[in-house]
């Protein structure tokens, strides 16, 4: 068997693993999904009318405005909060004595995390599908997405889920327990909150609009906002794929590393 | 000559100042069962995660199986099965689960993973609890369930940590049994224990870990032999009797904090006889006499226990010892 036929059998078995846990113990998963959603009814039911007032959208207190401006910013929150699912079951696993098992058996080295990654990105998905069907449910809609749009907009939820899952299986691996990875993650779903998500940036004060414009989430917010709604995306498409492309690069080489050493 | 399916030569290992492994040299021939034997924290585990390619030592020439472990270590693990001191198992997944997923991990095909899953199940006693997860087993069964996942892929070279530690008598019988049967098979066994009586019981060679290095190594017969033959022990309440048997006795080993009195002997009915007579004659009433024949245990405490040792080597790191 050739090397990368090995290597994907192998990342294939681990990735049937890992959704074989999630499938099994769906609560992790489930409870992730629900502060998005939660979240997602808070906003728009009872801060709604201030906010869409405060924003300005519409001028008048139009609630479906404020959620369409919300939603793409509660899906990319969705992949935030995923993620430390993902930092807690790496860290749950790297106690446990399989993989100690793993590093003594002839299969390929990177199967173990690559089948955590993808395990992941697929859970990513299936939650901001989830959430995007609650949003649609209480009245969210694209405005004019065309066929190549939701295809790049989809596109975009895929290759952030990978960039965000690197980095929290980096969190994973260094924490020794469950609690303490868990903790690590928490910037997964703090970013958000301080992100265009819920409010625009030019709102915020002075100081801090550079951290918030900047920071991962803004930028794919507005993108993901810019090719479901329309908006203007500017210079954020580039951001964002920047934004994927470093943090992809600088979570594989950090998990990389840390799972080759030595384990205690 | 035979085959060696374990070569280590200058095996070291240490953790920040503190070293493990000071020089270990092991060999284990095709087909035999070699038994590491020490206290806890002698450096077994170590020595055991190195051999199986988990951690990397510091220095040290090693073959597992005719391979290089430094050159090839994927070769290596193609021909071990480990199974560690705490469990290997996924609990989150069935037993069956467990063994599939190992099935896999050797690229088995499908039927054949599931033949050998099933074949290794009922030998494990496990068939009944096959679709139950792993995390709801006894300790015995999760051993088992561990071993029989270590056995998926027929492994020629086996490491076993501790596989008895914190097992039922039962489950420790039946754990030995298998370990025989796996070596009848033509499978070298490398095992680590605490327990004398399981070295002697399944070891063809036995090895003495202490203090980061090999402090014997032979057969468990080899091993006994080192040590003076049994001996007869009186031991003594009132401390003036303890003084006038042990002036009277002359030739014997004197414990004085325990006003006992050893005096050697194979331990037969004629030498116990005459042992017993002489007492008499001399007028000695010990308060209590036991027959001491040797065993591992003494071997394990004349290489292990004090400094009197002679066997003990000078440690270049005495002074840190003192300052500890």
């Amino acid at each position: 068997m050739s090397a990368l036929s090995l290597a994907v059998r192998d990342s294939s078995t681990m990735l049937r693993r890992n959704l074989l846990h999630a499938r099994r113990y769906p609560s992790l998963t489930l409870n992730l999904l629900l502060t998005p959603i939660m979240l997602l009814v808070l906003f728009v039911y009872l801060f709604g009318d201030v906010m869409s007032a405060g924003i300005g959208s519409g001028g008048g207190a139009d609630r479906s405005a404020y959620i369409a401006y919300i939603v793409p910013g509660i899906l990319l929150m969705t992949i935030g909060g995923t993620v430390v699912g993902t930092a807690v079951s790496v860290s749950n696993d790297m106690t446990e004595g399989i993989i100690a098992r793993f590093r003594t058996m002839a299969i390929h080295r990177g199967a173990v995390l690559v089948g955590h990654v993808v395990g992941s990105v697929l859970q990513c998905v299936l939650s901001v599908v989830l959430v995007g069907a609650v949003a649609v449910a209480i009245g969210f809609r694209s405005t004019d997405a065309t066929v190549l749009e939701w295809l790049a907009a989809f596109t975009l939820l895929v290759l952030f889920a990978t960039a965000l899952t690197w980095i929290a299986v980096g969190m994973g691996l260094i924490s020794p327990n469950a609690e303490a990875a868990s903790n690590n993650a928490l910037p997964m779903v703090l970013l958000p909150l301080f992100s265009s998500a819920f409010v625009p940036v030019d709102t915020m004060p002075g100081w801090f609009q550079p951290i918030a414009e900047y920071q991962p989430f803004t930028p794919a917010i507005e993108t993901l906002r810019g090719l479901l709604l329309g908006t203007e995306i500017g210079y954020n498409g580039w951001l964002t794929m920047a934004w994927c492309l470093a943090l992809t690069i600088l979570g594989y080489l950090w998990s990389t590393v840390k799972f080759n050493q030595d384990p205690k | 000559m035979t085959t060696l399916a374990i070569a280590a030569n200058g095996l070291r290992k240490s953790y920040g100042d503190k070293t493990v492994l000071d020089g270990v040299d092991l060999t284990v021939p095709e087909g035999t069962i070699f038994a590491l034997l020490g206290p806890n924290g002698a450096g077994k585990t170590t020595a055991v995660k190195i051999l199986s390619t988990l951690i990397t030592a510091d220095a040290g020439d090693i073959h597992i199986g005719g391979h290089d472990l430094t050159a090839d270590p994927q070769a290596v693990r193609a021909g071990i099965g480990v199974t560690g001191q705490f469990s290997a198992v996924d609990g989150l997944i069935t037993g069956e689960e467990n063994m599939l997923l190992m099935a896999d991990l050797h690229h088995l095909s499908k039927a054949e993973g599931r033949r050998s899953a099933a074949e290794l199940l009922e030998r494990f006693d496990l068939t009944d609890a096959a679709k139950k997860p792993a995390s709801t087993y006894s300790g015995g069964m999760k051993r088992r369930l561990d071993l029989a996942m270590t056995l998926v892929g027929n492994p020629r070279i086996i490491f076993l940590d501790e596989p008895t530690t914190g097992l039922d008598p039962r489950s420790r019988h039946n754990m030995w049994q298998i370990i025989r049967q796996l070596v009848s098979d033509g499978v070298t066994v490398f095992l680590t224990t605490q327990y004398l009586e399981e070295a002697d019981e399944l070891a063809d060679r036995i090895a003495v870990l202490h203090d980061g290095r090999i402090a014997a190594e032979g057969t468990a017969d080899e091993l006994k032999r080192l040590i003076p033959g049994g001996h007869i022990r009186l031991r003594f309440t009132d401390p003036t009797a303890y003084q006038s048997a042990a002036t009277a006795l002359g030739e014997v080993t004197r414990h004085d904090e325990s006003l006992s009195l050893q005096i050697p002997s194979g331990g037969s009915q004629r030498e116990l006889r005459a042992i017993l007579d002489w007492l008499d004659a001399s007028g000695i009433e010990a308060d209590e006499l036991t027959v001491h024949t040797p065993d591992l245990d003494d071997v394990f405490f004349a290489l292990t226990g004090s400094a009197k040792v002679p066997t003990q080597p000078n440690q270049p790191n005495q002074s840190k010892e003192n300052v500890r």
